[in-house]
């Protein structure tokens, strides 16, 4: 049967095609639709882990005990799981080991822009890049397969455009497959010293071994035109690209078309490179394959004549490699206004934000999330977003180095001197990785201040469990990690602890005070589920505010908490009531009180 | 296939988060599957669900490669808010059609007075591009009791504008939506292929 599936859909399908036995995930665009299809193969034991790193551990334990296992992470998410990772390549895999990661060219949605291709080669571990969500499907199997056959773990390089596009794909169906005898074997399984250099020299056969199968294995294919004049390398959905710059003049471009590109194969691509007269590299932000064939001695044009920032397109591959057609493009004169995404109606972050825009002596290390978005006009309250987690570490850092200036003598205006530290992180961002960070700040008294931003859900990738919400990834009703309790084992003071409802502004502004004035590690935990959440939606459907035109004074307080439901058109400060879940921070802020909501919840 | 069918046909949907472009191109492209085209559909999530400019990228013919639309390359350009048209207008090809939807969402900058929202967009691209449709897809749809439907009323105008009645789209509606809203669905995609 046909379908038309994403990538992520396709990897999923695959996985449980090729008899996957567990299967782990940390959520991160465009990685998360995997284990969100993975969880309805029901053969398939799938689980939201609190980080990559415990996902790539996840899948590691049931490969060494015989189970084919998988985890999959954006690449930032490699970073984290980068420790086992390494390892892993050591040990090898018992059932098969995959691990997927899924880079974003472009920045869509990142931090960064790492091109992962380099970790397979850092960790000495065979790699697969597919090229549409056909192949997604099929190389997932033949990369189970490959990890038992050559004991490695398997590294399944997607982009943002093949996970989120759709093509047709063939379905199969599974095969079983019998989770493999498992027997304890200290020198190849526990990695200490000894036994660990002893599989550096194994690891070194089977990168020989590796290499050879690259020469001759079916995912790396020339396809030859009739006439050998333009040849070009291309992998993952560059190939795609390529294909399409060139569908003009098929009969005179050759490709090489690489589907398993660590350790890549040096005869075939001297073979094609000696086959044609130009040799053209076609490959998204580092240049991965580019460098090797480089090393091989071979003339080839990649990196210089095609941009290494952002991703490809079919139109940037043909204006730098076959030539820019003056095509006309439509235009007015009208200019559109920017349109990047802000906080939703209603959202349970903005109070927060709002509170500190009152300070002008305090620095927010931000986090990743939503609530990364706090630091857009008009709140515009962030000094830095690194990574997850970072709020919190960085802010200890960062608040050390205050106590420095405040020391010093010599500061040239110490009226603009920032005081305060406020670290700002989600709930599943702190499980992820801000708990460390907690006890990093309790133990080294630290005086900053922590607002955990607790939404009740992983919001910003799109709703998924965390250790915060009570369920599990298959929707199971399961133990919820206690955020105060938590932070109260962890060595916050009691006292020092506020949770609050963001919805009330006073409350909010109240605690944020107390934090500010603190000279001890103050933490805010907010407790309203994010307004996004269905129940929430049903719960708020029928309440919205409204504006009294004969009170308001049209002083525009209001449109200072950033509300996309709130605008001020034909001299009028109108609310719009479909998109209004009557959170009534606008209402709070009015001075005339103009600002009422009106009907009721559906309780 | 004929000749023409095989050619690769380029569809760029644009709008808002929210809108409902995603379940729009969703139909779409389940129904160019099973008229038997080879059909490629991109679209980009993330960030931009929080009421960010959103684009669909829909790509079908005898066999399609990339699944990305360039400027200059869209054969229909389907736009869910007016000025989402502007922003993506360098898209569409020298002949293309344009289907607008006469609809506002204004983005927080002009919210906040930063930026403005500019006038008379359908005038200026009344002038620029001959083949344009202008669609009131949420007096239409709000008309047939859901304004929420402004997405298949526009897919309507989509299919008709490229001329692709001939597919089942009806069975496509009731695979993919609710039982409840189905009626309602398949009047709005007759309504946006009426071409009011």
């Amino acid at each position: 049967m046909k379908q038309i599936m994403t990538g992520n859909e396709a990897i999923a399908r695959g996985a449980w095609e090729a008899g996957c036995h567990v299967a782990a995930a940390y959520p991160g665009t465009p990685s998360s639709e995997i284990l969100e299809n993975m969880v309805q193969y029901k053969e398939i034991y799938s689980e939201w882990s609190t980080n990559e790193k415990v996902a790539l551990e996840v899948a590691s334990g049931a490969s060494i005990a015989g189970a084919r296992g998988l985890a999959a992470m954006k690449h930032v998410g490699l970073n984290v799981a980068a420790d086992p990772l390494f390892t892993m390549s050591y040990i090898g895999a018992n059932g098969g080991l995959v691990i997927i990661t899924a880079d974003d060219p472009g920045l869509f949605s990142s931090q960064n822009e790492q091109d992962n291709r380099w970790y397979a080669m850092h960790a000495k571990i065979p790699m697969f890049e597919p090229t549409d969500s056909r192949e997604c499907k099929d190389l997932i199997g033949a990369s189970f397969e490959l990890s038992e056959k050559f004991d490695v773990p398997v590294l399944f390089r997607v982009t943002t455009r093949i996970c989120h596009s759709k093509t047709v794909v063939e379905l199969g169906e599974r095969t079983e497959t019998a989770v493999r005898p498992y027997k304890r074997d200290t020198a190849k399984n526990v990695m200490a010293p000894a036994s660990a250099k002893a599989r550096r020299y194994t690891m070194e056969d089977r990168e020989a071994a590796l290499a050879a199968y690259s020469e001759d294995c079916p995912y790396n294919k020339i396809e030859w035109a009739p006439q050998r004049k333009i040849g070009v390398i291309a992998t993952g959905i560059s190939y795609q690209h390529a294909r399409e710059a060139f569908s003009d003049m098929s009969d005179r471009v050759s490709f090489l078309k690489l589907g398993f590109t660590y350790p890549l194969p040096s005869k075939l691509i001297k073979t094609f490179a000696e086959g044609v007269e130009k040799l053209y590299i076609v490959e998204e932000n580092e240049p991965y394959v580019e460098t090797f064939v480089k090393t091989l001695g071979l003339a080839c044009v990649g990196r210089e004549a095609l941009p290494a920032v952002d991703e490809l397109t079919a139109g940037i591959v043909r204006d730098a490699l076959v030539g820019r057609e003056d095509v006309k493009r439509y235009s007015v004169s009208a200019t559109p206004p920017p349109r990047p995404p802000v906080l939703c109606p209603g959202c349970t972050h903005r109070g927060v934000f709002y509170a500190l825009t009152k300070y002008k002596d305090v620095a927010v290390t931000g986090d990743i999330g939503c609530y990364t978005l706090g630091m857009m006009p008009p709140l515009g309250v962030m000094d830095s977003v690194i990574c997850m987690g970072a709020s919190i570490s960085a802010g200890v850092g960062f608040q050390k180095a205050l106590e420095f200036k405040a020391k010093s003598e010599q500061d040239p205006d110490p009226k603009k001197r920032i005081r305060k530290v406020f670290g700002m992180i989600g709930d599943s961002t702190f499980f992820h990785s801000g708990i460390t960070g907690l006890i990093d700040a309790v133990v080294n008294k630290s005086e900053m201040a922590i607002c955990i931003l607790d939404n009740r859900i992983t919001a910003m990738t799109g709703h998924q469990q965390n250790p915060g919400t009570g369920f599990t990834l298959s929707g199971e009703p399961t133990r919820m990690i206690d955020l105060m309790t938590l932070c109260v084992a962890c060595g916050v003071k009691k006292e020092n602890i506020r949770m609050l409802d963001p919805y009330d502004l006073e409350a909010t502004e109240e605690a944020v005070k107390d934090a500010y004035n603190a000279d001890e590690l103050f933490v805010i935990i907010t407790t309203q589920p994010c307004a996004l959440i269905k129940d929430v939606l049903r719960r708020r459907a029928d309440v919205h505010c409204q504006v009294d035109h004969d009170l308001c004074v049209k002083c525009r307080m209001c449109m200072r908490v950033g509300c996309p439901a709130i605008s001020f058109k034909a001299d009028k400060i109108e609310i719009e009531a479909s998109m209004c879940n009557g959170c009534t921070l606008c209402a709070q802020v009015c001075p005339k009180k103009a600002i009422s909501r009106v009907g009721e919840f559906n309780d | 296939m004929t000749d023409q069918a095989k050619k690769t046909k380029n569809i760029l949907l644009v709008g808002v988060g929210g809108q409902g472009t995603i379940l729009a191109s969703k139909v779409l492209s389940e129904g160019l599957m099973r008229a038997g085209y080879d059909v490629k559909m991109s679209e980009i999530h993330g960030m931009s669900q929080r009421g960010g400019s959103v684009t669909t990228h829909v790509r079908f013919g005898e066999k399609v490669f990339s699944p990305v639309i360039d400027e200059g390359q869209a054969d229909i350009l389907v736009s869910f808010e007016k000025v989402e048209a502007v922003r993506w207008l360098r898209y569409l090809k020298p002949g293309g059609k344009l289907v607008v939807n006469d609809y506002e969402i204004h983005p927080l900058s002009v919210l906040t007075g930063a930026a403005a929202y500019p006038e008379d967009i359908i005038g200026q691209l009344e002038k620029e591009v001959p083949n344009l449709l202008v669609v009131d897809a949420a007096r239409i749809a709000s008309e047939l009791g859901n304004v929420k439907a402004q997405n298949i009323v526009l897919l309507g105008a989509l299919v008709k504008g490229m001329g692709l009645d001939d597919i089942d789209w009806t069975s496509v509606l009731k695979e993919l939506i609710p039982p409840r809203l189905f009626e309602l669905n398949v009047k709005a995609f007759a309504a946006g292929g009426s071409g009011r």
